[in-house]
């Protein structure tokens, strides 16, 4: 289960690790668009007013300004919401930082419903998807404060371009302490042979519980948290597929695009496989308090033991 | 409203309340009963996060119930947390994407000018906002279609989130800014409604479109959130609540007998 720690943001660790970043490598410099309070750059900013720039509202500008300071030789970290990083800026993005393959660390937070009440312009629901389609584009998608923290600092190693997408709300830990690294970005967090349950990000804590749920009900289920969805350890989704023969996912982010279809993927080249893709159903989101955009949309644990009951099922 | 959703944009509502009030209630041709009506004239709020105002403003005119109002960002409210053309009656684009809302106007005006229609376009943007590339766009374009039914009204009120906006990134000097992409230019008190309404009726004719740059107050209204950045998106407390609401009942609104802003 849950480790028993006080809920946090991951965009919280993403502005702790920019910070600690920033203490030990003087080429770090990172980007925002005046979100840097919601996004947690300003942290950075307030250590390290010359290496940070908020450039206004102005996110396809900065992604360039980005891609022209890594091409200066610095690690640049560029963050705004995830709809207008990936969205707003795509083509600055795809021309500038996926292609010439630049070291530019995308942070984008406030991803999916989770923002709330802001409603759908500010809720991406298919940010995953737009970053995915990217060659060259790392795609990262922490499950709570540690595991995020772990992925910024690890960032400052990896070669080319990457996209880190974190929340606004607090979230259950799932690790107790940052872990080394994200290594291939697939924890087997809980063993099971009868179905396996592939999650990321908010998803992870609701799969755990959903897990716990089928127990009772003489279900065994894997639970693995998949952090990095591109490159998606293959091996490691391949052997859950095989063991169990059919899978739930579970996403803050469209049926399209995201973590469903990186794991259909797999199935489909390597362990064909039944699947059932719990996300939200090709919409927009509106306005609500979280907790009950995540029931209205079905994105509950109750909503995945319903589901992986489904798969289940309709396999017999 | 914004305390009832226990979240939402004061700041930027506030600075606008007057030019909004302005506009629905002396300058808009428009008819509540028939919000589509052929021969309106149209506002758009390319400045979503401000919907406060604009809800406030359409309930009023009775586009929509009053009792509405508090239902602000609730789950099954119309009153999304940005306009929402779809869901509330009068809203005439969705916005909330900044910088967005001077192209969607100035393809409107052009598509009212197609279709001989007289209504005229206003659209409120925010002086943040203006330092999106894609608004320069639209006014590279308003200019060089002469559309002349186009009125761009900024709230210049100097704050946006993370500061002044002169510290994040200067839009200065945006009268001339606007001057020289060929715009007909205004600079306004943007809390003084001779002013408002002289500059917005004066915006309907020349020969191309009209820029207003209206200087405000973040805020404007409330002691404690005017000119300061912290009330850009954050709720005020109950007692808070009770503080802004006397404060703002002391300022009457011309023609209307209680303020619109609540
Ligand atoms: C494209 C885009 N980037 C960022 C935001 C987040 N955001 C909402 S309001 C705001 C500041 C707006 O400042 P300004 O335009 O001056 O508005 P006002 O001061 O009138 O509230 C920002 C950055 C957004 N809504 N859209
Ligand atoms: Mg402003």
């Amino acid at each position: 289960m849950a480790v028993e720690l006080k809920p946090r943001a991951t965009r919280e660790a993403y502005g702790d690790a920019l910070l600690a970043l920033g203490e030990r490598h003087e080429n770090v410099v990172a980007l925002d668009a005046d979100l840097a309070g919601s996004t947690k750059s300003g942290k950075f900013g307030a250590a390290f007013p010359e290496r940070f720039f908020n450039v206004g509202i102005a996110e396809a500008n900065m992604m360039n300004i980005a891609a022209g300071l890594a091409i200066s030789g610095k690690i640049a970290y560029a963050s705004t919401f995830a709809v207008f990083a990936t969205g707003r800026a795509f083509d600055q993005v795809r021309q500038s930082i996926a292609q010439p393959r630049l070291p530019v660390r995308i942070c984008a937070s406030h991803g999916g419903l989770t923002v709330g009440e802001d409603g759908c312009t500010h809720q991406s629901v298919e940010d995953i998807g737009l970053m995915r389609l990217l060659p060259n584009m790392r795609v990262v998608v922490p499950a709570d404060y540690n595991q995020t923290y772990a992925a910024v600092l690890e960032s400052y190693e990896l070669p080319g371009p990457m996209y880190i997408r974190t929340g606004r709300p607090n979230v259950p830990f799932i690790y107790g302490e940052p872990p080394a690294g994200l290594g291939k970005g697939c924890d087997v967090l809980r063993e099971g042979t009868d179905i396996s349950l592939f999650a990321c990000g908010i998803m992870v804590s609701r799969t755990l519980e959903a897990a716990e749920e089928l127990k009772k009900r003489d279900i065994s289920a894997e639970v693995v948290n998949v952090s990095v969805l591109k490159p998606i350890d293959v091996d490691t989704v391949a052997a859950s597929l095989t063991k169990a023969g059919c899978a739930v996912t579970a996403e803050e982010h469209s049926v399209i695009g995201g973590l469903g279809d990186a794991v259909a993927g797999v199935a489909t080249e390597y362990c064909p496989a039944r699947i059932g893709r719990l996300g939200i159903k090709d919409t927009f989101g509106k306005s609500g308090q979280p907790d009950q955009l995540l029931e209205e949309f079905q994105l509950t644990a109750r909503d995945l033991v319903v589901l992986a009951e489904q798969v289940l099922k309709s396999r017999k | 409203m914004v305390a009832e959703a226990s979240s939402g944009h004061p700041g930027g509502s506030l600075s606008a309340t007057d030019i909004v009030t302005a506009l629905y209630f002396k300058v808009l041709k428009h008819r509540p009963d028939d919000p589509k009506w052929a021969g309106r004239d149209r506002f758009v709020l390319s400045k979503g996060h401000c919907a406060p105002v604009l809800y406030a403003a359409l309930a009023r005119s009775g586009y929509f119930p009053v009792d509405d109002l508090p239902n602000l960002r609730k789950i099954d409210c119309h009153l999304q947390g940005h306009p929402d053309m779809h869901k509330t009656p009068g809203v005439e684009i969705s916005s909330g994407s900044l910088g967005q809302g001077l192209s969607v106007s100035a393809g409107l005006s052009l598509g009212m000018r197609l279709d001989g229609l007289p209504g005229h376009v206003f659209t409120l943007l925010g002086d943040g906002e203006s330092q999106e590339g894609e608004v320069w766009e639209a006014a590279m374009a308003a200019a060089h279609y002469k559309l002349t039914n186009l009125t761009a009204i900024v709230d210049a009120n100097g704050l946006q989130i993370d500061g002044f906006t002169k510290d994040v990134m200067n839009v200065e000097p945006l009268p001339d800014k606007f001057a020289a992409f060929g715009w007909k230019t205004l600079a306004i008190d943007g809390h003084d409604f001779g002013q408002i309404i002289d500059a917005l009726e004066a915006s309907r004719s020349g020969d191309g479109p009209t820029a207003i740059i209206a200087r405000t107050v973040k805020g404007k209204g409330v002691s404690f959130m005017e000119n300061n950045a912290g009330w850009h998106g954050k709720a005020p407390s109950p007692e808070e609540t009770r503080q802004a609401l006397a404060e703002l009942q002391g300022e009457q609104v011309p023609g209307k007998g209680e303020p619109v802003g609540s």
